[in-house]
């Protein structure tokens, strides 16, 4: 098994309980890994939660941690996929001052092109939405980031994967 | 894992409803649980449940230890020489802070405990009240659940959860977290027991073609090597090893929770493995062909070096935790599932054979072991006491009968190398942990847990000071437990590293002790000290044939090491035998 490094993308079903934050977390901390970005979300189910984890590890070691996550009781199920495997995005928000917007002209063609969308105007600044892969998001920071950004804020990735996942039947059988 | 408290206490199961406080629900629920002993400390947060045990004193006994540390290893002992639950109880704060080593020490030998601890009120969790702390935070890495109850209404569900998980699957400790009002609150209980949780598979089903190409390998192998673990004892699966390895005639190693599951003196068990294991077993797991690893997890002080561990061997993995396979060693087969139900499907498939050629290797190597080390340890011929020669007059006189509970250290390699167990789980000791302290609550709860066993503690000087006041829960509960100090006046185990790795330079390993069987006397112990080779044999046939409980304090030579050794991160087939 290769012992390269790449970026993963966990996927994680699990009980919706308080505590099993620290218990998961907890899983990464004792092992010195650091998190790319953490998702926790309402699933397909209701009363299950879908974690989405992205980090870098060898295939050997993701193989390793997602047998110590799958172990926590309240873990339903947990996955690891390649980026070639998932279709993800990532989501951000820009504030930025409104006079920019009709003083730089420029910017709205950044905002149309980059295919960002404005969420709220005021008279002191605007938000602007993009959803997208993390360098088309960086992309539209860099551009930004010229004209000033009053504040900037990223999601972590969620992710869906492009083949069926076994555990749907596993958390219809729950529904019943 | 086949529970006995399951089993019969299943008409204990309350099905109708009755309207009481929570206190009282949660000693009902012990009740249901098949409990009647359980260890623990009052203290603020847990007072109302200690005014319920009040009330049900002549269904449940508690057992007041002298500190939280010593009720969480007492419940180990429980539950390591039975089987079943074992129960520690705590207030909030300090007290289960205090149950935390006892907690991670059962977690990572897989023991089931049950751990309850008050809280303070609900509405005062997250503002520093009076001894209050996150436990659940605290505890949440050391334990296999655990749970925060809030509600009255919650206890039932909760705490009958607790005990599924606890002694399903791989065993475990869980905590239950129970803020005050919580226990003073009544509603309207019944109780049921668990019988699944949707999210948690205990035991994996083990499939008929992994122990299929297990048996391929096996009917194939010039030189097999088992080596098992303390999974073939929690799954009860002596019976069934035994006879795989009669079937298949393979030299047969374990692991130092494995001890006692195979006894002492069969033919085809070939001793200890691992850093001061024997001889044989760790040289030649560099030499077999196929090495088949049962209820075992493949600890760096088993394996030493991995990339130079059994490279040449077919690994063959019997486990129940999917997290362990391939975790430190590769495997070629693994075989998931209850060690009991997969020896016995392996059984019918293994051809018979004998392996001579083979096992008389390893014998060859034993000779050679016995003249450089078991010799001098059993047989001394120099003026002090070797702790080797109290273990073999304790062997003696209790015919290899007694369970030996150890501590950790010398005291404990040399007694697990040499205990002589005719019984299986009759070697309870803190193995992965390493809890210098252990020994001593924990041969109160395996004494407690099995009254007609002899139980024989053997301890360090330095760890018997670790919890020395469990001397008073054994005094106040009259627990006949029989206590021997192997007393070298060191840490010995230290000791020995920093004469081997650091030059001999003894920083702070010498221990200048007090009078232990003053201290002994002073709670009521029989007791006696000795330092002559000629008073050995009497002292330790008093200790055995005594009533109540006794303290032996012997002094050994104050630096000798243990050997077999296989230095940290050298191969298991470089171990030194001087």
């Amino acid at each position: 098994m290769s012992e390269e490094k790449k970026l993963y993308t966990v996927s994680v079903y699990t009980e919706n309980n308080i505590g099993l934050l620290n218990r998961i977390s907890a899983i990464f901390q004792r092992r010195h890994l650091n998190l790319d970005s953490i998702n926790i979300s309402t699933s397909e189910i209701e009363n299950v939660s879908k974690w989405t984890i992205v980090l870098q590890l060898s295939e050997e070691r993701v193989k390793k941690v997602i047998g110590q996550i799958e172990k926590q009781i309240e873990v339903i199920k947990a996955y690891y996929h390649t980026e070639e495997e998932t279709i993800y995005q990532e989501s951000c928000l820009f504030k930025i001052k409104s006079h920019l917007l009709f003083d730089e002209r420029q910017i709205q063609n950044i905002i149309k092109e980059s295919n960002a969308r404005i969420v709220t105007v005021n008279k002191e600044f605007f938000v602007i939405e993009k959803s997208g892969r993390k360098e088309e998001i960086e992309l539209l920071h860099r551009e930004l980031s010229v004209f000033g950004i009053m504040q900037f804020t990223r999601s972590g990735r969620i992710a869906v994967t492009k083949d069926e996942m076994k555990i749907s039947k596993m958390l219809e059988a729950f529904q019943h | 894992m086949k529970d006995t408290q399951t089993l019969n206490k299943e008409e204990k199961s309350v099905t109708t409803t009755e309207r009481i406080s929570g206190s009282e629900a949660i000693i009902r629920c012990l009740l249901a649980e098949g409990v009647d002993l359980l260890y623990g400390y009052p203290g603020g947060a847990i007072m109302p449940v200690y005014d319920e045990l009040y009330k049900f004193r002549d269904q449940i006994h508690h057992v007041l230890a002298r500190h939280e540390q010593g009720a969480a290893h007492a419940a180990q002992g429980y539950a390591r020489i039975s089987g079943k639950v074992g129960v520690a109880i705590a207030t909030s704060g300090p007290g289960a802070t205090n149950l935390i080593t006892g907690i991670a020490d059962a977690q990572i030998d897989s023991t089931p405990l049950v751990c309850i601890t008050g809280q303070v009120a609900s509405h005062l969790l997250g503002s520093d009240a009076f001894q209050e702390t996150d436990i659940i935070g605290i505890s949440t890495p050391v334990t296999k659940w655990n749970h925060q109850i809030t509600k009255a209404s919650q206890i039932p569900e909760v705490i009958a959860k607790a005990f599924y998980i606890a002694r399903s699957g791989r065993p475990g400790p869980v905590l239950i977290d129970i803020t005050k009002d919580a226990q003073f609150e009544e509603f309207d209980f019944s109780y049921e027991k668990c019988k699944g949780v949707r999210s948690y598979n205990p035991v994996p089903e083990t499939d008929i073609d992994d122990v299929k190409a297990a048996a391929l390998l096996i009917n194939s192998a010039k030189k097999p090597l088992i080596v098992w673990g303390q999974g073939v004892i929690l799954s009860e699966a002596e019976k069934e090893l035994m006879a795989v390895i009669e079937k298949a005639g393979i030299p047969s190693a374990w692991t130092i929770l494995g001890a006692s599951a195979v006894p002492t003196t069969h033919p085809l068990n070939v001793g200890m493995v691992g850093m001061h294991g024997n001889y044989a077993p760790n040289v030649l797991t560099n030499e077999c062909d196929v090495l088949i690893a049962i209820g075992m997890r493949f600890d760096d002080r088993v394996t030493g070096n991995l990339d130079t561990y059994a490279k040449q061997a077919k690994i063959i993995h019997f486990e129940i935790d999917p997290a362990e396979i391939d975790k430190n060693v590769k495997t070629d087969v693994a075989v998931l599932g209850d060690a009991k139900d997969s020896l016995s499907k392996l059984l019918p498939l293994l051809n018979p054979n004998s392996h001579s050629e083979w096992h008389q290797q390893f014998k060859d190597l034993y000779a050679i072991e016995y003249n450089k080390v078991i010799k001098d340890d059993l047989h001394p011929t120099k003026e002090g006491l070797t702790m080797g020669e109290v273990l073999k007059e304790i062997n003696v006189q209790s015919q290899g009968n007694a369970a030996i509970v150890t501590d950790v250290g010398q005291h404990q390699m040399i007694a697990c190398r040499y205990a002589e167990f005719t019984t299986t789980r009759s070697n309870i000791t803190s193995g992965g942990l390493g809890t210098m302290g252990f020994a001593l609550p924990a041969a109160i709860g395996a004494k407690m847990s099995a009254p007609e066993r002899d139980v024989v503690a053997i301890i360090g000087d330095g760890g018997f000071q670790m919890n020395i006041q469990e001397l008073g829960t054994i005094f106040q509960q009259k627990v006949p437990v029989k206590i021997v100090v192997l007393n070298n006046e060191f840490l010995g185990m230290v000791r020995q590293w920093q004469q081997l790795f650091f030059d001999k330079r003894y920083a702070s390993t010498e221990m200048i002790n007090p009078d232990f069987i003053a201290i002994a006397k002073g709670y009521y112990i029989d007791a006696q000290k000795v330092t002559k080779r000629t008073d050995l044999k009497k002292a330790v046939e008093e200790m055995m044939t005594s009533e109540g409980p006794y303290f032996l304090e012997v002094a050994v030579e104050k630096e000798d090491n243990v050997f077999p050794m296989i230095p940290s991160g050298a191969s298991v087939s470089d171990v030194r035998l001087e």
